[in-house]
C-alpha cells in the first residue's frame, strides 16, 4: 500500500516549535498564491515509522547478505564511516572560510591520499558520481585540446565495446564523436584494431582496466605509448580499481586522467543508487583545466583555489558530495597502505576461487586468471535448457542471495557478471556455489520451475514491458 | 586478517589450492608492478581513526541553526528526529540501484512515492528519481530543451543562482548551446522588456527561478504570457516555497527543476543534496535520469520497476538522454520521509513561518536603515544594501555565534555592497533581534 493510501485527512506527524513572532499579512500577489494544497500524505509519526520500516524490509542490501553485482563493487560498508560523516552534517558551504578549516583540511588530506593511490598530480573532488567524473574528465581533455588549438581536429573518443555504458554517453555529452573499439578474441583491446582508428583525430582513449570482463589489459603500457605518440590522452575508468591497489597505479601505467568511484573501492554505501562521489585525478599538464575550486596545500594549511583561469568551470555546486568524501577518508585511514593491498589481494582471490568452482558447471567467458570479477556465458546453457540468464538470476533471489549483474557486458550474450569483493568469506562463496549447483540441476530437471522464479520474494516476477509501454509515473487517487 | 576481510590463513591456502596457483602473486601475473605499496600511513584502529576525524570536525565552527541567516541555496530547517531514524535503516543505506526489482520493492515504491510528491509540489506530470543537485538538474534541463526543440539558444534569467548558471555553462558549451543572460529590473524580477526583445525564432528555452536568487518571487504568469508556446519554459523552484506559492505547472512550465536539500536534508557542507527534475508526459522521452513506474507481477499483484530505460546510457550508450547513472536516491528517501512527516499542512506552516520571519527580519533591518534593494515581493530571502566594510563585519559576526547574511556583491557587481539575508522557521524573535543588533553596531 502506498503512503498516500494510508493518509487520513487531518492526521499529522509533525509539531513545530512554539512561535512567538508577530504575524504579518501575506503580501504575495493573489495569482501567485497556491490555491490547492499539494496531495502529500497526512499521517502520524508512527504511520511514517511503520511505512518506511515496511519498505526497508522489502529491500535486499549488503547488510543482509551476498551481493555479487559485477562492476558495482558491493563490498561491506563499515559503520564507523557513517559515524564520521555525521560529524559534518551541519556546516553551511558558504560559511566564512575560517570556520570550515577542518572540512577543507579533510578534503586536502583525501586529495593527497587519492593522488598517491592513483599516481596523479592533482585532483578535483567535485564530481558527484563516477559518470559525472567521466564527463568532468572529458571536459578537462576538451579544454586542454582547445587551449592547444587542436580541438578542431581531435573529434574522436575511442571506447572499447566492453566499456561501461556511461563512457560513450559521457563522451557524447562532452561533444565528442564516439568510436567503438571491438575487443579481441582474448577479451582485451586488440592492438591492430586500435591502430586502425588511432591517429591525430583522436582526443581520448577511454579504458577500464581491469576491463568489464574482469581481465587486465595486458598490453596497457603499449597502448599508453601508442596513444601518446599521436598526442591523444588516455582516460582511466576507475570503477574497477578494487583489483589492483597496492601493486600498480593508473598514473604509472600512462593514464592522464583517472576517475574514482569512492562509493565502490572506498566502501561508502550506495544508498539505493546514490549519492556517490567521482573525483578525478590528472597529470600535471591537465591540472589548469580542473573545475574550481581545487583544494590546495598552502603555507598555513589548505585552501580552496578559485583562481584557475583555464578551468572548465564547475560541474556542480559547492565542493561535491562532501559526506561521501568523509566516509572514503575514514576508510583509507582505517585500511592504510598494507590494508588497501590486502583488499585487492582478497578481492582477486575470491573472484578466482568462484570462477574455478563455477566453471565446473557453467561456461566462463574467458576461463583464465581473472581480476576481481569474471563473466559467465550462458548462451549454450540457455539453448540446451531453455533457462536464460535472467531466470537463473531470479532463482538466486529465491535462495536468499542477490543475483549477479546480468546481460552486461553487452559483448557476451546471456552474460552473468560476478564480483564477490574482498569482504565475503569462503563460507559465503561456497554457499553461492551450492545455490548455483541447485539451479543448474533444476534447469535440467525442471526448467519451468526456474523460468517462473522467483517465488519467495515480496513480489513475483514483474512485468516491465507493459510498465514501459503504458507507463504509470505517479500515484493518483 | 582484518576486521572487514574475513579470510584466515588456512582458508587462503585452501582457495589458492582450488584455483591451482601457489601464491597470491600468481594471480597478478598480467599486472605490471609499478609500486611496492603506497607512500601512505599504515591502517589504524577504530579508536584512533575516530580521534583523527573528530579532530578535523572540531576545527569547524558549528552554528546554532537559530543563529543562521545564510541561505543562498542551502537552508536550515527543522528536521524531525523520525527522518534520520527511518533513513538510517541499513536496508536503504546499503542497497544498490534496484536492478533486481523483486528484492528492491522498498527502494522502488519509495522512489515512486517520491516522484509523486515532487509532481504534486511542482504541479507537473512526471518526475525522475533524482539528479546530483539543483545546479546539474538545471544544466540538464537546458540540454533537454535542445532535444525538444532542436534549437540551441537559451534565455536565462541573471537572477538564477550564480553557481547554477556556471554549471550550466560548463555542461552546455560542448553542445554549442548559447546562453543569453537576461537582466533583472528594479523589482528583482526578470526584466520583461529585455526578455521580450530577446525573443526570436532561434530560442529553445526561457529559464527563471521561483523564487530567484534574490528571494524575489517571479511572476510566472507574466513571463509565460511573454514567451510563445513553442519555447520551452523552465522554472528553477525552491520546493518549500511551493507549499505557499502556486505550482509552476499551473503557469504552463515545461520543466521544473531545483534543489531538494531544504526538504529534510542537513546542509552537509554543500553535499550530498539532491536535484529534482519534473516535466510533462509529452516530453518524458527527452528527460534525463531514472524513472520508476507502477506495474504488476505475474500474479497480478501491484509492484514497481524502472521504466523507459531505453533512454538510458546502459542501453543507448552515446545516444542516451544523459550520462547520469548513480543519482541521489538516498536523499530522495530523506525528502520522501520528511514530506510524509510534514504533510501538506506542516510544509505550509514551515513555508509560512519562513516567509513571515524573513519579512519581520526585513522590517527590523529596514528600521535600522538597511535598505532592501529590490521592490518585488520575496519569500524567505532578500537583498539589503550594506556598508562598504560589511565583509569584515560578516566575518566578525562569527564571534557572536552568528552566520550572517552573505555578501553578494562579488558576484553581482552592479548592486554595490549588498548582502543576501535569509530566515526560515528555525530562527526566533530573539535570534533576529540579536542579528539586527550585531549588524547595526
Amino acid at each position: 500500500m502506498t503512503i498516500f493510501e494510508k493518509s487520513v485527512a487531518g492526521r499529522k506527524g509533525y509539531e513545530l516549535p512554539v512561535y512567538d513572532v508577530e504575524e504579518l499579512t501575506c503580501e504575495i500577489p493573489q495569482h501567485l498564491v497556491r490555491k490547492e494544497p499539494p496531495m502529500l500524505p497526512e499521517v502520524s509519526e508512527v504511520d511514517v515509522v511503520r511505512h518506511y520500516t515496511d519498505l526497508a524490509m522489502k529491500n535486499y542490501s549488503v547488510d543482509r547478505g551476498f551481493y555479487p553485482l559485477g562492476s558495482c563493487t558491493m563490498k561491506y560498508n563499515p559503520k564507523i564511516n557513517e559515524d564520521m560523516a555525521a560529524l559534518f552534517t551541519d556546516i553551511h558551504p558558504f560559511q566564512p572560510r575560517e570556520t570550515i578549516t577542518g572540512a577543507v583540511k579533510l578534503m586536502g588530506h583525501l586529495k593527497e591520499l587519492l593522488c598517491e593511490i592513483t599516481g596523479t598530480d592533482d585532483m578535483t573532488l567535485q564530481p558527484a558520481a563516477g559518470a559525472h567524473g567521466e564527463l568532468t574528465g572529458l571536459l578537462v581533455a576538451r579544454a586542454y585540446f582547445e587551449d592547444k588549438g587542436e580541438l578542431e581536429k581531435r573529434r574522436k573518443v575511442l571506447v572499447p565495446d566492453s566499456a561501461h555504458g556511461t563512457n560513450p554517453a559521457s563522451a557524447a555529452m562532452a561533444g565528442f564523436e564516439v568510436v567503438e573499439l571491438k575487443s579481441g578474441e582474448d577479451g582485451c583491446v586488440n592492438l591492430d584494431e586500435l591502430k586502425t582508428h588511432l591517429d591525430e583525430s583522436v582526443a581520448v582513449i577511454m579504458l577500464t582496466n581491469p576491463n568489464t570482463l574482469g581481465l587486465f589489459e595486458k598490453d596497457i603500457l603499449k597502448i599508453a605509448q601508442m596513444a601518446h605518440e599521436v598526442g591523444a590522452l588516455l582516460y582511466y575508468d576507475g570503477a574497477n580499481l578494487n583489483a589492483i591497489m597496492g601493486r600498480t597505479r593508473p598514473g604509472d601505467m600512462g593514464f592522464d586522467i583517472v576517475h574514482l568511484n569512492l562509493h565502490k573501492t572506498f566502501s561508502t554505501p550506495h544508498g539505493m543508487g546514490g549519492p556517490g562521489s567521482g573525483p578525478i585525478g590528472v597529470k600535471k599538464h591537465l591540472a589548469p583545466y580542473l573545475p574550481v575550486p581545487v583544494v590546495r596545500k598552502t603555507e598555513s594549511g589548505y585552501d580552496l583555489d578559485y583562481n584557475l583561469p583555464k578551468s572548465i568551470g564547475m560541474v556542480r555546486s559547492f565542493y561535491g558530495n562532501f559526506l561521501v568524501m568523509v566516509k572514503a577518508y575514514t576508510y583509507i585511514l582505517t585500511m592504510g597502505n598494507k590494508g588497501l593491498k590486502h583488499v585487492s589481494d582478497m578481492a582477486v582471490l575470491n573472484a578466482n576461487y568462484l570462477r574455478k568452482k563455477l566453471s565446473k558447471l557453467y561456461q566462463v567467458a574467458y576461463d583464465r586468471i581473472c581480476m576481481h570479477e569474471f563473466v559467465i556465458d550462458n548462451e549454450e546453457f540457455a539453448k540446451k535448457t531453455g533457462v536464460k540468464t535472467l531466470d537463473i538470476a531470479k532463482r538466486i533471489l529465491d535462495y536468499g542471495m542477490h543475483a549477479p549483474t546480468v546481460y552486461f557486458p553487452l559483448i557476451v550474450h546471456e552474460a552473468m557478471m560476478i564480483e564477490p569483493t574482498e569482504t565475503e568469506s569462503k563460507m559465503t562463496l561456497d554457499k553461492f556455489v551450492e545455490i548455483m549447483e541447485k539451479i543448474y540441476n533444476e534447469a535440467h530437471s525442471d526448467p519451468e520451475l526456474v523460468k517462473k522464479a522467483p517465488y519467495t520474494t515480496p513480489i513475483r516476477r514483474l512485468d516491465d514491458v507493459t510498465a514501459t509501454k503504458f507507463p504509470v509515473f505517479r500515484f493518483k487517487k | 586478517m582484518h576486521r572487514y576481510i574475513p579470510h584466515t590463513e588456512e582458508e587462503i591456502k585452501q582457495m589458492l589450492q582450488e584455483i591451482g596457483v601457489s601464491s597470491i602473486d600468481d594471480l597478478f601475473v598480467d599486472v605490471p608492478k609499478t609500486i611496492d605499496g603506497y607512500n601512505i600511513p599504515e591502517g589504524r584502529d577504530e579508536f584512533t581513526v575516530k580521534k583523527i576525524v573528530e579532530g578535523l570536525a572540531k576545527e569547524n565552527v558549528h552554528f546554532e541553526p537559530t543563529n543562521v541567516f545564510l541561505g543562498a541555496g542551502v537552508y536550515y530547517h527543522y528536521i524531525p528526529s523520525v527522518v534520520r531514524h527511518m533513513a538510517s535503516n541499513p536496508n536503504f543505506v546499503t542497497a544498490y540501484t534496484p536492478y533486481q526489482a523483486e528484492v528492491s520493492q522498498g527502494t522502488l515504491q519509495m522512489l515512486f512515492e517520491y516522484q509523486t510528491m515532487m509532481c504534486e509540489l511542482t504541479g507537473m506530470e512526471v518526475a525522475n528519481s533524482s539528479m546530483y543537485d539543483g545546479a546539474s538538474a538545471f544544466a540538464e534541463s537546458l540540454l533537454m530543451a535542445t532535444r525538444i526543440t532542436g534549437k540551441t539558444k537559451m534565455l536565462v534569467a541573471e537572477s538564477i543562482n550564480p553557481e547554477y548558471r556556471t554549471v550550466a555553462k560548463t555542461y552546455t558549451k560542448p553542445q554549442g548551446i548559447e546562453i543569453v543572460e537576461i537582466k533583472y529590473d528594479e523589482t528583482g524580477r526578470i526584466d520583461l522588456n529585455i526578455l521580450r526583445s530577446s525573443l526570436s525564432e532561434e530560442i529553445a528555452a526561457v529559464a527563471v527561478a521561483y523564487p530567484n536568487f534574490f528571494g524575489v518571487i517571479e511572476d510566472l504568469k507574466a513571463v509565460r504570457e511573454v514567451i510563445p508556446q513553442n519555447i520551452v519554459f523552465i522554472v528553477v523552484a525552491e520546493p518549500v516555497s511551493l507549499a505557499l506559492l502556486e505550482a509552476p505547472g499551473k503557469f504552463g512550465a515545461d520543466i521544473v527543476v531545483g534543489e531538494g536539500q531544504s526538504l529534510g536534508v542537513t546542509p552537509n557542507f554543500g553535499g550530498p543534496g539532491i536535484g529534482f527534475f519534473t516535466t510533462l508526459e509529452k516530453h518524458v522521452r527527452k528527460m534525463p535520469g531514472r524513472i520508476i513506474g507502477e506495474t504488476k507481477d505475474l500474479e497480478g499483484k501491484k509492484g514497481y520497476v524502472m521504466i523507459l530505460q531505453t533512454r538510458e546510457q546502459h542501453i543507448r550508450r552515446e545516444k542516451a538522454t544523459s550520462n547520469i547513472c548513480s543519482n541521489q536516491a538516498y536523499i530522495a528517501l530523506i525528502n520522501a520521509i520528511y514530506l510524509s512527516t510534514m504533510g501538506p499542512q506542516g510544509l505550509k506552516e514551515v513555508a509560512w513561518r519562513s516567509y513571515n520571519n524573513a519579512h519581520v527580519l526585513a522590517k527590523m533591518l529596514e528600521e535600522k536603515g538597511f535598505e532592501r534593494i529590490f521592490k518585488g515581493e520575496f519569500f524567505n530571502e532578500f537583498v539589503i544594501r550594506v556598508p562598504d566594510n560589511y565583509r569584515e563585519k560578516w566575518h566578525n559576526m562569527v564571534k557572536e555565534g552568528i552566520l550572517g547574511p552573505i555578501p553578494v556583491d562579488r558576484v553581482y557587481k552592479t548592486l554595490g555592497p549588498s548582502a543576501l539575508a535569509c530566515a526560515t522557521e528555525v530562527n526566533t524573535k530573539e535570534s533576529m533581534k540579536k542579528l539586527v543588533e550585531v549588524m547595526s553596531k
